[in-house]
């Protein structure tokens, strides 16, 4: 599996409080990558430091290296809304735009002038397909989105991330608003994604982490105390802390 | 919902249709190079044998696996837990077929001795008692499971029976002790077998009823005759 992302010697400074300590990791290709830990420990830093939404936040200053394919996203002149086209992220309340269901998938599209209304229409179809939503909203396009069911509001700004043809997906606890059915569907739902995008996820809930992804990583006071195959984090951990951690002996 | 954990669950039966097949043809085999004085049988036995080591520690791998990253309950759990140990039971199973081969090996090079023809039911009745607790396994066949159960009682009459008679060749003719012994071990190697499906029978009715009947024969003997 090729690297997708190379984090090397990441630290990342809020004012004066350093939020993440000489953070390493590699991310592969179609892979699924959780970050667990405990609240604060800096998984949702690290996840936004993927595609720069850290940029948005005053007084953040960043060391160290994020390559995707190669490429380091920090450096001077990098196209930051191109790379938040290629890196989407979902985040933990699902939060579709006050419009309909149809025009939040297109959305991203006429921002980037499309406007050929075939060409939308058959995008939109795609997209909600691939956030196994098609069936749901096909009669009802035109409605609000607003008022769909919590779970396919977040499938919804799935679809959305998904007609602009990302390559990576960020997930910053995507289910923590959800009931455990609506969890279970957007699992579902990730390990089909899984076969043509690359997937990191932030999640506390570690029995997520080790249902669905296919590498951990384990962070503590902002830092990456053990990344590794999540069947070896969740068998048999090299750190104790991680032991610890996953074993509920401490968080 | 399809479930990505029926698929894993799905691969886990896979592997273990394919170790019960391996150990079932290593019996089979052992019991004719026994009973047809075959020895070219015993080559197939042994490098088998290399192969089912082999498949139980990685059905062991994914049994951990399962339960470390899926979290299983209820029937998922039970079958996981009774596919762990039916996997160790189909090892044992594995190396008693080799223990039959290496006995075999020893009695071909000499005449049969007497109560050598009881053999045969047994090693059939043995056979047939790992056949039917794989399939009540694989099968949540609680029925066949009890039925297997039962028949453990004729596998030690037969064992009986045939030590029996090799104390009385012993005693009647001491060149006869060696090939004797190697008899008798036999006779322990197919009764182990038996031993071994019926746990493998309990683990079926554990994982299809959750209920434990290991050393309740008597229970599962009135079940038997009420269903």
């Amino acid at each position: 599996m090729q690297p997708r992302i190379e984090v090397a010697n990441l630290n990342l400074f809020y004012g004066t409080f350093q939020a993440l300590q000489d953070v390493s990791l590699t991310v592969r290709a179609c892979r699924i990558t959780a970050l667990i830990g405990p609240s604060g420990c800096g998984k949702s830093t690290l996840l936004r430091t993927l595609n720069r939404m850290n940029d948005l936040i005053p007084g953040v200053k960043i060391t160290g290296r994020v390559l995707l394919d190669g490429q380091d996203i920090y450096a001077p002149g990098q196209d930051v809304c191109a790379l938040r086209k290629k890196v989407g992220m979902v985040f933990q309340r699902p939060n579709p735009f006050p419009l309909s269901v149809k025009e939040n998938v297109a959305f991203g599209l006429r921002v980037a002038g499309v406007r050929d209304r075939q060409t939308i229409d058959e995008v939109v179809e795609t997209s909600l397909r691939g956030a196994w939503l098609w069936e749901q909203v096909r009669d009802r396009l035109d409605r609000s989105a607003l008022t769909l069911p919590l779970d396919q509001q977040q499938r919804l700004c799935i679809a959305r991330l998904l007609a602009v043809e990302p390559e990576v997906i960020l997930m910053d606890e995507p289910c923590s608003a959800l009931d455990p059915i609506a969890t279970g569907r957007i699992e579902e739902l990730m390990l089909e994604l899984r076969k043509k995008y690359t997937i990191v996820i932030v999640t506390h809930n570690m029995q997520q982490a080790a249902r669905i992804s296919d590498y951990t990583g384990y962070m503590l006071l902002g830092r990456m105390v053990e990344f590794g195959v999540t069947s070896k984090i969740f068998t048999n951990p090299t750190e104790k802390q991680t032991q610890d951690y996953i074993s509920g002996r401490y968080g | 919902m399809e479930r990505h954990m029926d698929d894993l669950l799905a691969g886990l039966k896979m592997q273990l249709l394919k170790m019960s097949a391996m150990t079932e043809t290593m019996i089979a085999d052992a019991v004719s190079m026994l009973v047809n004085r075959d020895v070219t049988l015993m080559k197939g036995v042994t490098e088998r044998e290399q192969q089912v080591n082999l498949m139980q520690v990685e059905i062991d791998e994914n049994c951990l696996n399962l339960i470390a990253l899926h979290q299983p309950t209820a029937g998922d759990l039970r079958f996981i837990l009774g596919a762990a140990k039916t996997n160790a039971e189909l090892e044992r199973l594995a190396d008693q077929a080799v223990n039959i081969c290496q006995k075999a090996e020893e009695l071909i090079k000499e005449p049969p001795i007497q109560p050598f023809e009881l053999v045969p039911p047994m090693a059939k009745v043995a056979g047939e008692m790992v056949k039917d607790s794989l399939h009540a396994f694989v099968n949540r066949d609680v029925a066949r499971a009890r039925d297997v159960l039962v028949r453990d009682a004729e596998l030690d009459e037969y064992k009986r029976r045939i030590t029996n008679e090799l104390v009385k060749v012993m005693q009647a003719d001491g060149t006869t002790v060696s090939r004797a012994l190697a008899l008798a071990l036999v006779a322990r190697n197919l009764e182990r077998i038996g031993d071994h499906a019926t746990n493998i029978a309990e683990n079926a009715i554990f994982v299809a009823e959750g209920r434990d009947v290991r050393h309740h024969l008597e229970e599962a003997k009135r079940s038997n005759l009420e269903s």
